[in-house]
């Protein structure tokens, strides 16, 4: 055994030594031992690791997660003009449901999903995490799967009438969330999903999504704005035929914070979009880990993820588009932008493309650099002072990522956040 | 209103020299000429006078109503009042043009101290002077001159200075990228905020702009410095013989 293989082990049973797979159904407790035995064979990551070089995994490995300070939530609730079902996650754990009924779409927690013995889950949970472990490794995910006991199981079946929204509360500095959800959009039926709040000290979790046939399913969260976050996110979607899955992330602080993206396009002509802002400044690091596969003919992805770093914040992008032999008439897009604001900041970016067909049109951009002088001086000899005229660009420059949310009352809801933000930065 | 004093500015990148002694004073109601060949030093005179960096000043004053520019950041000299209306206007995608206007306005009204503009209240100011200039609401919501052809571009400059109301207007080479529906559209603009208690410095490399826009005096600037100074007929000397024949009578 060799000493990197050695200091794997050692992570993992240490980080293991006190999770035990928690009591379900047959198919509940099958698939999370599926899931812990996959952990153990690939064991949690190191900083060697090809998809680790940027981010240090030091600090999401730990047994216990370092204490994080309970910031005071001062603004008010994102969404509410939604008026969707509430699920209240306090430090992980749900603890209150409240809102309208809701028609279109089941919601159950998970252990009570994981319990019956005949579920639509069953044929879900685990399976495309576990599709989505090749070829790159992705440890936080079997462990959320394998250990998880508190997430939610959606299954929608016509048009759901109203979002489902995860608002999530931090209380205790040394909180460690482990969440997994599962969710089911039927062939033709439609569903929106809504996070926000500060979620934990640590988070590891895992979102599965299943967009069958004709099927829309939305996707709008926010992290943020507690500094001392560290969290390990994973989505993996699979979208059918003709079904559209959209997807924006907004970050605000945190200081590491590692979503991950696995979206399969399953389906002639499923559309797929993938999108985040980041704002950070100091003790920050962010990281996109995009894997967009076209498995289907006449399929559409995008990519659009911009980051405003500063006072040494570092961001981090890795996206890749794989294009099976026979997916035709692909078209993928990949957009990463980060604006650095002083020379202290730092963005690393590893886009991929990786195509076995032969009539696609895949195009891929990647760039980081500071504000435009002349746009800046133009601003300013119109009477907008500096610190203004930052902002304003700031704002511009994540625009393009905003644009990808496809509801205008949440965009607008989360540009009022990212103003709110950079006017307390001054 | 603005005193221009024996301004020596060079370039900071190489310390190369630009302007070599300029002297100019604009009085309230008055429209001045500054014309002279490329390379005489006109734009780099009214970027100093807005702020722009990358210059230093060597020697000399500039103050306007006796405050001194030099001294000021971008912004405060566009509160104390002066304006520039840019030759290549700047795009700026995704800050969109009536979000930019209101910004700026009420930021100089803060500065001021004068009380900020409801989005109604400035809308209704928007409108009025936008029609005059025919710039439609689609052109108002648009990010900043992303997309607009030159004459939209100068359009949008006079009507940010309609807007902002300055004490004192600078207009770098508005004429040029212009046809002459163009033309005459700016030069109605410009000429409709003519006012006994603001000026006008319009800097132009040829005489067309000031058959639409009449200036009071007319200056010839060669080499960094202004080598002659009179009526409008200078400017039509200029025209008629080219800068040549002005400046060897100039020297």
């Amino acid at each position: 055994m060799t000493k990197q293989t050695d200091l794997r082990a050692e992570a993992t049973a240490a980080r293991l030594a006190a999770l035990s797979v928690p009591p379900g159904a047959p198919w509940a407790t099958e698939a999370r031992q599926a899931a812990r035995a996959r952990l153990l064979a690939m064991g949690l990551p190191q900083r060697r690791d090809e998809y680790w070089r940027f981010t240090d995994p030091a600090s999401l490995n730990a047994p216990d997660p370092a204490p994080a300070g309970v910031i005071a939530d001062d603004e008010s609730p994102l969404f509410a003009a939604t008026d969707p079902l509430r699920l209240t996650f306090e430090d992980g754990q749900l603890t209150g449901a409240d809102g309208p009924a809701m028609h279109g779409a089941t919601v159950e927690t998970l252990a009570a999903a994981t319990a019956a013995d005949d579920h639509w889950a069953a044929d879900l949970y685990g399976r495309l995490e576990a599709e989505g472990q090749a070829p790159v490794a992705r440890p936080f995910a079997a462990l959320a799967t394998a250990f998880a006991t508190q997430g939610v199981a959606i299954r929608a079946t016509g048009q759901a009438d109203r979002p489902v929204h995860l608002v999530r509360r931090h209380l205790d500095p040394g909180a460690d969330a482990l969440l997994r959800h599962v969710v089911r959009v039927e062939p033709g039926a439609s569903l929106t999903l809504l996070e926000s709040g500060p979620i934990a000290a640590r988070a590891t979790s895992v979102l599965e999504v299943d967009v069958a046939e004709g099927a829309t399913f939305h996707h709008v969260r926010t992290q943020g704005r507690d500094r001392e976050r560290r969290a390990a996110t994973h989505v993996f979607a699979r979208v059918g035929a003709g079904a559209r899955y959209r997807s924006f992330t907004l970050t605000l602080n945190g200081a590491l914070t590692r979503n991950e993206h696995v979206v399969t396009l399953a389906g002639e002509e499923a559309v797929a979009h993938v999108a985040g802002a980041a704002v950070g400044d100091g003790a920050f690091h962010h990281d996109d880990t995009v894997f967009v596969t076209h498995a289907a003919p006449g399929c559409e992805s995008r990519q659009v993820f911009k980051k405003v770093l500063r006072h040494g914040a570092v961001g981090v992008f890795q996206g890749k588009i794989l294009v099976r032999p026979g997916a035709q008439k692909t078209d993928g897009y990949q957009l990463s932008k980060a604006l650095l604001l002083d020379d202290a900041s730092q963005f690393l970016a590893k886009p991929e493309l990786e195509i076995y067909a032969d009539d696609v049109r895949c195009s891929h951009g990647s760039t980081a650099g500071g504000l435009d002088d002349a746009a800046l001086f133009y601003l300013r000899s119109r009477g907008v002072p500096l610190a203004d005229a930052r902002d304003l660009l700031s704002l511009a420059f994540l625009q393009e990522a905003l644009d990808e949310v496809a509801d205008e009352g949440l965009a607008a809801e989360l540009r009022g956040r990212i103003e709110a933000w950079l006017g307390r930065r001054r | 209103m603005l005193e221009i004093n024996d301004l020596c500015v060079e370039l900071e990148e190489g310390a190369k020299p630009i302007l070599k002694g300029v002297t100019l004073r604009v009085g309230a109601g008055e429209v001045h000429a500054v014309m002279g060949p490329n390379g005489s030093g006109k734009s780099t005179l009214s970027y100093v006078l807005a702020g722009r960096e990358g210059y230093a000043v060597t020697g000399g004053t500039a103050t306007l109503d006796g405050a001194d520019l030099l001294a000021l950041e971008p912004e405060r000299r566009a509160a104390a009042g002066l304006f520039l209306a840019f030759q290549y206007p700047v795009e700026i995608p995704g800050v969109g043009n009536m979000t930019f206007l209101r910004t700026a306005l009420n930021a100089q009204r803060k500065s001021r101290g004068e009380p900020e503009l409801s989005a109604g209240e400035f809308l209704k100011v928007v409108r009025a002077k936008a029609q005059q200039l025919a710039i439609g609401a689609e052109m108002l919501n648009r990010p900043i001159n992303v997309g607009f052809s030159g004459g939209e571009k100068k359009r949008n400059e006079v009507l940010q200075m309609a807007v902002l109301e300055p004490r004192l207007c600078i207009l770098d080479e508005t004429d040029s990228g212009l046809d002459v529906d163009a033309m005459r559209l700016v030069a109605d603009g410009v000429n409709a905020l003519r006012s006994p208690d603001r000026g006008f410095l319009v800097i132009t490399h040829y005489q067309r702009l000031l058959d639409h826009i009449r200036p009071d005096v007319v200056h010839i600037m060669a080499d960094g410095r202004i080598v002659a100074t009179g009526g409008p007929d200078l400017a039509l000397e200029v025209e008629a013989n080219g800068y040549a024949g002005i400046l060897a009578g100039a020297s």
